[in-house]
Formats: structure tokens, sequence, C-alpha cells
């Protein structure tokens, strides 16, 4: 009876989970869709080289050696982890209990290959602990600086403790689910770590001990259900993003900034003239906008670059402009183009598939200020530092490109300058005729 | 007066350079980096290389207009400079400016400007490499030190880290490093158009801290390989009040000092 309830239970959580975790990621999934196409499937050797790198190898992780190590150990633990989920999803369908062991305790080297694969991953869960205890240490004990920053009040802060607190959760669920077993089973099984915790089941009913293995099995479980529901709303969708968004990277070197090909078009027929008699009817139906203004505006990629940041910071804490207190966080970029496709894709579902303008956009409105975007120098430090592959740098430009193109919003010195280049050839006024002046010492 | 010949005074001779300097707007028209052109040029003269300049001809390429947003003052500029260039039928480019150096090579092609384009630094290097330059006076540098500040555009905007190293590591001196360099280094605070505006309110200068990373390692000298880097710095030293103590120079001026081609006092 009881068998049957729990699997039943078990089906029923599962379908649940798999019903809001589709609809979580169809949602980023039709958000990403919501960019400007750009075609990034050349070279896919390099492409995967990269990913199996940069995602798989955390190359980019190990600029800076303490984080790194650590997220190595949760990212490993976390892969690692999954193997046992196997199981534990064979024995909730089935209502089996450690069917694998079972299919196999009777082979020796199978059994032996069971019993060290359980005690790995035990030993690596360990490691877990020490590294998710080591990063809320960073985060609320040492406050490092780059993961206490304005732009994380809130949610962000809260996201990162939430999964932090569930990693601890977790790996108790585990034990208390592993140590019961061996308890209720004299050891049996002989798992490393777990056969050092039996000792604190001593003096306890067999009956109480199994309510901890249950509790401790249905925890995990939900946890982990819970989990794969969460992760599309939180910055750990990382996870899963940094493979695409690693393929899917630039592979133009990063002082590359693309030129934008509806403007070569204008220019080539203000130069020609005759070529604009000649098609004087090809008048686009939509007219042009230059730059971006809105997510709608950015492309496919630069989205994917949003939901892919981590918040680490690792940008922010590179980015000259903030190091000398300007109010550019290359995060915050990231950040606020998430929130607001977020915002977007959200009122557009709300209104049956169709988008109606909201008078809002990602520039001002509560999201990246002029001011923001007029302090980066370009460096491409942000690009550099990201172990995920994003660049704001791409969509700090493309909005700048607004700013000035559509909305004549440039400081005075930069009007000027714009005039001089146009008139006499540089950024200064001084006339074209005395370049060669230099010749005189 | 340098004796320099432009592009049109070799069509008009019927031949052709073996490379075309691109001096750039900074080269052209900023005292500071008029001097490094010179330097640079005497280089050239040196080793009796066959190079020109457009003079006259050559515009802004457009980098400051584009980082600022303005693609389309860029676009005008970049075609009337791919005009000039194709119909002289440049093959082959060398700018003593990091941000001429990456707009020609990284953005001009798909606008129809292909040409081989080299900073300084690297062709500076070459020379080297093939024993073309050899440095003669190398006895002011002796032990002391010298730090190499990476511009932007060069280092990790196309990855150019080793070149200008190498170009200073001729000259005998002591090449000593900053606290960020090579892929960390931090920026000067000119790119991206900001050298032509003033800055956005916050704690402090971009040039000054990276000044303070310089002055941290103790050295005579602050290497520069790119005009905007030059005023930045040098300004970051004044401010600091330490230029009688560190000196601000090009890579082409040091190289050139050490062939007894500029007197430095260090
Ligand atoms: S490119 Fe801009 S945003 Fe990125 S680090 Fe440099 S100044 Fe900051
Ligand atoms: S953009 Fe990259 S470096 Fe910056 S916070 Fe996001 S993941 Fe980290």
């Amino acid at each position: 009876m009881l068998t049957y309830f729990q699997i039943y239970l078990f089906i029923a959580f599962a379908a649940i989970t798999a019903f809001y975790a589709y609809r979580g990621y169809n949602r980023i999934y039709k958000n990403i869709k919501l960019g400007k196409p750009e075609n990034l499937t050349d070279n896919p050797s390099q492409r995967l080289r990269n990913m199996l790198l940069v995602a798989l190898g955390q190359k980019k992780m190990f600029k800076n050696m303490t984080p790194a190590i650590l997220h190595l150990m949760i990212y490993v633990g976390f892969v690692i982890t999954q193997v046992e989920l196997i199981e534990v999803f064979i024995d909730g369908f089935t209502g089996h209990h450690r069917i694998i062991y079972h299919a196999v305790e009777n082979i020796p080297a199978l059994r032996s290959f069971y019993v060290f694969t359980i005690s790995f991953i035990e030993v690596i869960s360990i490691f877990v602990f020490i590294a998710t205890v080591a990063f809320l240490t960073r985060r609320w004990l040492l406050k490092v600086p780059r993961l206490n920053m304005p732009e994380l009040q809130g949610f962000p802060i809260i996201d990162a403790t939430i999964i932090l607190a569930s990693e601890i959760y977790l790996l108790t669920c585990i034990f208390s689910m592993n140590t019961a077993d061996m308890a209720m089973h004299n050891g049996e099984y002989g798992f490393l770590v777990s056969g050092m915790l039996m000792p604190l089941f001593d003096g306890m009913t067999y009956t109480s001990i199994h309510y901890v293995e249950r509790i401790g099995w249905w925890g995990h479980l939900f946890g982990v259900f819970a989990f794969l529901c969460y992760l599309p709303y939180s910055k750990h969708l990382h996870i899963l993003l940094a493979f695409p968004n690693t393929y899917f990277a630039r592979l133009t070197p990063k002082g590359y900034i693309a030129n934008m090909p509806e403007i070569t078009k204008e220019i080539k027929l203000m130069m020609n003239p005759d070529a604009a008699y000649a098609a004087p009817a090809e008048q686009p139906a939509e007219p042009v906008k230059f730059g971006a203004k809105d997510v709608f505006d950015l492309s496919w990629k630069n989205l994917m670059d949003a939901y892919s940041c981590t918040e680490c910071g690792r940008c922010t804490a590179a980015c000259p402009a903030n190091q000398t207190g300007k109010l550019l966080s290359p995060r915050k970029i990231m950040m606020d183009t998430r929130d607001r496709l977020e915002e977007v894709g959200s009122k557009i579902a709300d209104n049956k598939g169709v988008w109606n303008d909201d008078g809002k956009s990602l520039i001002e409105n509560g999201y990246i200020s002029v001011e923001e975007l007029r302090a980066c120098t370009t460096c491409n430090a942000c690009v550099e530092e990201c172990p995920v592959m994003i660049s704001p740098l791409d969509i700090i430009v493309q909005l700048r490109r607004n700013l000035i193109m559509e909305e004549s919003n440039a400081p005075a010195e930069w009007t000027g300058m714009f005039a001089n280049m146009e008139n006499n050839g540089a950024p200064w006024q001084f006339s074209q005729q005395d370049r060669l002046n230099w010749v005189k010492e | 007066m340098l004796n320099v010949k432009t592009m049109a005074d070799y069509a008009a001779a019927n031949e052709m350079p073996e490379v075309l300097f691109w001096v750039g707007c900074a080269g052209s028209f900023d005292q500071r980096a008029q001097k490094v052109t010179r330097s640079f040029v005497k280089i050239l003269q040196h080793l009796n290389i066959k190079f020109a300049v457009l003079g006259s001809e050559e515009s802004c390429t457009g980098d400051p207009a584009k980082r600022a947003g303005n693609e389309f003052v860029f676009q005008m500029l970049a075609l009337q400079n791919i005009e000039v260039l194709n119909g002289y039928g440049i093959k082959k480019i060398v700018t003593t400016c990091p941000h001429c150096f990456n707009i020609l090579k990284n953005e001009y092609p798909s606008l129809g400007g292909n040409y081989e384009v080299l900073h300084h630094a690297t062709y500076l290097q070459q020379l080297i490499d093939s024993g073309r330059i050899k440095l003669t006076d190398t006895a002011a540098f002796k032990g002391k030190k010298i730090t190499y500040h990476d511009s932007c555009y060069l280092g990790r905007a196309n990855e150019i880290y080793e070149a200008p190293r190498k170009v200073l590591e001729e000259l005998d001196a002591e090449l000593v490093e900053m606290k960020s360099c090579r892929t960390k280094g931090l920026c000067c605070g000119a790119g991206g158009a900001q050298m032509f505006k003033e800055d956005e309110p916050g704690k402090k200068r971009i040039n000054i801290a990276r000044t303070e990373e310089a002055l941290e390692t103790d050295a005579r000298v602050i290497a520069a390989a790119c005009p905007f880097c030059n005023t930045m710095m040098t300004d970051g030293v004044k401010a600091k009040d330490k230029q009688a103590q560190v000196k601000v120079f090009d890579i082409a001026e040091l190289l050139a000092a050490g062939q007894g081609l500029e007197t430095i006092q260090l």
C-alpha cells in the first residue's frame, strides 16, 4: 500500500515539476528569441573548443584561484551527485529501494564499484559543503566588495543565498538518507562517510531510523525538483546557459565592433547621388532605427548573455570606470538588460503574445542611465574577465548609438568633436592641410 | 625639417613604397605625439625603409566617433579613407596609434578596405628580430627601471602583449610590471572617446589611478605605445607632481634613443 502511495506521489511530483520547469525554460527561450537575428555558427570547431575549455573546463575562472577552486568543488560535486540521482529516480518510479545495488550485490566487482561510487559522491559532498560554507562566508562575513555592490541589493543577494542554503539542505538530505540506510542495514553497504556518521543513530529504533531515511530521500528529491523549477528565475541558470553562451560567443577580436550595413548603404547613396536618383522608390516600409533603445533592438546573443550572467561581478571589479567611482557597472548593464527583458516578456505573455508599447525602454526608466553609458572607455576589461564570455560592451555601444544617432543626446564636447571630424577630418579643430606640419621640428 | 615623401609624391614618380605610415590625428597634430611620429620616422629613415605618408589626404579613421556611437561619421570617414587607400593600391600599413591600428585592421575590411595592418610595436619587433635594428646607445638605460603600460586597443582588443615588451627588452633596462598588466592592464581612461570630453562624476580620474600603479613600481620611465595613453599618463604624472623623477615615453622614442637617433634625458 505504502509503496504504491509513494510511487503515485513521486509521479505526481515529477509531473508537476515537468510542467513548471517547461513553463520556465520556455519563457526564457521565447524571450531570447525577441532579439534580432545574428549569425554565430561559423567555425564550429573553434566554438566547440571555447565551450569545452570555458564552460566545461572553467578556464576563465582560474584567473582568480580561491573562488575558482571553491567553485570547481561545487561544480564537480553538482555533476557527480547526479549519478546517485539516477538510482533515486528509478527507485521513485518503481517503488524499489536501491535497485542498482540489489541488482549487482552478488557480483563482487560491480558491487565494489557501486560502493566506491557512492562513497566517492559522499567524499565530494564533504568538499561541496566546505566550499558552500566558504562562499557564504565570503558573501556575508568577509563582504568581498564585488559581492556587495548596490545592484545586488534585494533579490540578487537573496537568490545567491537561497542557492547556497539549498546546497546545504541537499547535502543534509543525502547524508541523512545514506547514514540512516546504513544504520538500518548494520552498515552492510559499506559507504565511507555515512559509515562514519552511523553512530549518530545509536539507540534509535529501527522505525524512527527508517523515517529519517524516508525524510532524507523525499527531502532530497523535493530539493532537486524545486531547484529545477527555480533555476529559470535565478542567476544560477548559468549552469545550463554557460554552454550555449560560450559556444555562440563572438570569435572576432575583442577590439572589433561590427559595422552597421544600413548606414553603409545610406552613405554610399550620399557619396554617389546618381545612384539615389536611379532607385528613389526603395524606401523601407518601416523607418530604420539606429542603435538599440530596447531589448528588441539587441541581438538574441545579447539577450542570451543577459540570461547567462552569473552576477559574479568580475567585470565590474575590473572596470576602470567603476573602480574610480563612476556610476557604470558592466554587471548592472547585464542585469538591467535581463530585468527589462523579463518585464517585456511577461507583458507579452499577459497580453496573449502581443506586444503593446509600454512607453518604457532599456535606457533610463530605472534601467541603464545615460550617465552610465557615457562613462565607458570601451577598454574590454569586462569582456576579458567574464567567465562565461559575455560582452557588456557590445550592449553599451548599441545603446550609445541610439543616444547619438536617434536622440542626438551627446555631451557638447562630443558634438563639437563630430563636427570637426566631418569638416576637417580630425577630432580637433585643425586644418587637414596642416597634417604634415610635424615634419618641422 | 624631416624629408618625408607622400603617396602623391610616389605616385607622381610612378613608384610604390614598401609601407604606408598612417600617422593618425594625434601623431599629426598633438605636440607630444608629433615627437613620437618624428622618432618613428627617424628609425625608418635610418634603416632606409621606403615609406610614404598620406599627408593632407589622410583623415581621422573615425575611431572616436564609432566608439561614441556615431556610426555615420565613422563610416563617412572610413569610406573616404578607403577610397584614397585603394586608389593608391596600398597593401601594407604601419601606424603608431593602437586605435588607428584596431579600426584599420578590424573594421575597415567589411567596408572594402583590406590591408596588412601593423602597429609600430609589432613592426619594430620584426625589425629587431630580423637584425635590422641594432642598438648602439643603451648606456643611458642600463639598470634603469622601465614599466610598460598596456594599451587596451593593443592588448585586450588585439592580444598584442609581448611585442612592445620585446622592444623594450632591447634597451638593457630593467622591465618592471605594474600591479595590473597584460590581460588585466588598467585602462588609461582615454578610450571610447573619453579623451574628448569631461569625465563622468566619480571619485577619481582613471589616469590618476593608472599613474598610481605606475608610480608604485618605482620606474624611471613609463613606456607607452599609444598617443592617448601617453597624454593620459603624462597628465597623471604631472598631477602627482612627479615629472622630475618619472618620464613618459613612447617605445619608438626609446628605441630611437637606443640607436642614437634621439637624445633622451633620464
Ligand atoms: S569596456 Fe566599458 S564597461 Fe567594460 S570594463 Fe571597460 S569601461 Fe567598464
Ligand atoms: S557579465 Fe560575466 S563577469 Fe560580469 S557579472 Fe555577469 S557573469 Fe560575471
